[in-house]
């Protein structure tokens, strides 16, 4: 018993100072201006410009990597060969790999100084230091969430339901949108938010690739780091960090909440 | 209504055959194969070969505007591999980066499996509230972990712990960001263990701390390894919530900032030289880990 309350008690004070510190930490001192100076600061032009280009960039990679995330799903679920074991090694790469490697690897390929900048630039096309890069960042870094949920999902249903749909006489199409997305509706979802939030936090990819220009190519979290390490405004960072943060916390609350709904429904068909 | 008695489905009137279905499936597989390959080569495989290349000095001339790296006049120049990987600096980035790596993956394993078990099998008043805090560093930005991580624990520090410049600072943000693998690999395989085992070698005799030894821990090896590995892979490419504590000195340049101040010296090559062994640090150690970690699983279920 005593044990039991001692790795309690350990594990209880390191996640507390680990993480609930530097949290609440956040959540409090960025008030310490007053709510006035924050909502001056998270309102200025540079900052505004900064957040829309972050939900830009995730307008954009999100449903595009969603929809690749699910076709790579069923691939790498449904087909077998050595191909598809090579396809499911590559998809997770990035997770591997360090953001700051996938951003200069992204610059050595398209830009300028790259292999096809050459070729890009003949075709009137600018890639790195331009949001079409934050785009191409983005999509790398965030390419495994949608598989990694969506997979394990897939082999966990089996197949059974989508052959007696097959017997049935339903079409390709038809199983794929009655019976197979229904049936991983929630991995997906998962692994899109989950896209979702590093898209919005990405850093190091973005860093590189975006060549940091204030109120051009300045995504929210270049914005923060630009308001600590370049000009001091330490109430701009910690507002921005906070705007990014309440946003994390929005979305992970909307997801449980309808996870919550999902299984009560559940519930009730089950009755 | 009468119209719908005579609709015959349109399956009957020209059955597909088990040979156009077996070809239907093959085009099907490969389109997608294909597109998603292109889209692979795209965001991934050509960047990171393009990385590779010019890393061990591999450069291609590509004014004529082709596409086709045929078309490309390759030099190559491999002592600015060496040069740029000997730099007295480069390897002391890289050391840092993977010794705070090993000792940060290495805590957090420990802590993990602990944090798991008290998620698993205590109950206690706010455990679901001390559980919600291992997900955040998932769900929170590296950055934002950085600019609290300067001032909670800078040269300002409120609570007076300063660790700027410190070895020590870049280790509190690597704990705090690869906490919740080893938790979350852990967590399931306590949630499905067979409780009558442990009944069984508690009712022959065995101590708690026995049964701990001998049942507990070892089938918790294998995703502890498997934790180990992706906390690893992540420390040791971090750049977010360290780039700011660490302070831009020398001493405390881990690999993936050494990596951003060579690409903002326009070095590109030899951030591609550094990146390269980085790349393949942390693929070796992930691969391993994953290995041992399916290995030990066998074993234990044969």
């Amino acid at each position: 018993m005593k044990a039991r309350v001692a790795i309690r008690l350990t594990v209880a004070v390191y996640l507390l100072v680990l993480v609930g510190l530097p949290v609440g930490f956040l959540l409090i001192h960025t008030w310490a201006g007053g709510a006035s100076a924050v909502w001056r600061s998270i309102s200025s032009p540079d900052a505004v410009h900064a957040v829309m280009l972050t939900l830009e960039t995730a307008a954009v990679v999100v449903p595009l990597n969603t929809l690749v995330g699910i076709g790579a799903s069923l691939l790498i679920a449904r087909r077998r060969g050595p191909w598809v074991r090579v396809l499911d090694v590559l998809v997770d790469i990035p997770v591997a790999v360090s953001p700051v490697i996938i951003g200069v690897s992204l610059v050595l390929a398209y830009s300028r100084i790259g292999w096809f900048g050459t070729a890009l630039a003949n075709w009137g096309l600018r890639v790195i230091f331009s949001p079409v890069g934050i785009v191409l960042a983005s999509l790398a870094v965030t390419l495994p969430y949608v598989v990694r949920s969506t997979v394990p999902l897939l082999r966990e249903v089996g197949t059974d339901q989508e052959w007696a749909a097959r017997t049935l006489g339903a079409g390709p199409w038809r199983i794929l949108w009655r019976v197979t997305l229904p049936s991983v509706k929630w991995g997906v979802t998962y692994g899109a938010v989950l896209a979702f939030l590093r898209t919005l936090g990405e850093f190091g990819a973005v860093l590189i690739v975006s060549g940091n220009v204030t109120g051009s190519t300045q995504t929210l979290p270049i914005y923060i780091f630009d308001s600590w390490d370049q000009n001091f405004d330490f109430l701009g960072s910690f507002a921005g960090a906070l705007e990014l943060a309440l946003i994390a916390v929005v979305v992970m609350v909307i997801l449980s909440a309808l996870q919550r709904r999902e299984r009560k429904l559940h519930a009730h068909s089950a009755l | 209504m009468v119209t719908s008695v005579n609709e015959t489905p349109a399956v009957s009137t020209s059955p597909p055959t088990v040979r156009s279905r077996r070809l239907r499936r093959v085009v099907s597989t490969v389109t997608a194969g294909g597109l998603l390959s292109t889209y692979l080569s795209i965001i991934v495989i050509l960047p990171v070969v393009a990385t590779i290349a010019t890393g061990v000095g591999a450069s291609p001339d590509t004014t004529s505007g082709s596409w086709w790296p045929g078309d490309w006049v390759w030099h190559s120049n491999f002592s600015a591999f060496v040069d740029a990987i000997g730099a007295p600096a480069a390897w002391h980035a890289i050391w840092l980066s993977v010794w705070l790596s090993l000792l940060a993956a290495s805590v957090n394993t420990v802590m993990g499996a602990l944090i798991a078990w008290v998620l698993v099998r205590d109950r206690f008043r706010g455990q679901k509230f001390i559980e919600s805090f291992v997900d955040i560093p998932f769900a929170l930005p590296t950055i934002v972990a950085g600019v609290v991580f300067i001032y909670l624990y800078g040269p300002a520090s409120p609570v007076h712990v300063n660790l700027f410049e410190a070895w020590t600072g870049l280790f509190v943000a690597l704990l705090f960001v690869s906490l919740p693998f080893s938790v979350r690999t852990i967590q399931p395989v306590l949630v499905a263990m067979d409780r009558d085992v442990e009944h069984a070698a508690r009712t022959l005799g065995a101590s708690p701390w026995r049964v701990t030894r001998s049942v507990i821990i070892p089938s918790l090896v294998s995703p502890a390894l498997a934790g180990f590995g992706l906390a690893f892979a992540r420390c040791v490419g971090e750049f977010g919530s360290i780039s700011l504590i660490g302070g831009g000195i020398a001493r405390t340049t881990t690999a993936s900032t050494y990596i951003y101040n060579l690409t903002q010296g326009f070095l590109w090559q030899g951030a591609a030289a550094v990146s390269t062994i980085l790349l393949l640090i942390s693929v070796t150690v992930l691969t391993g880990a994953t290995w041992f970690a399916a290995s030990f699983h066998d074993r234990r279920a044969l």
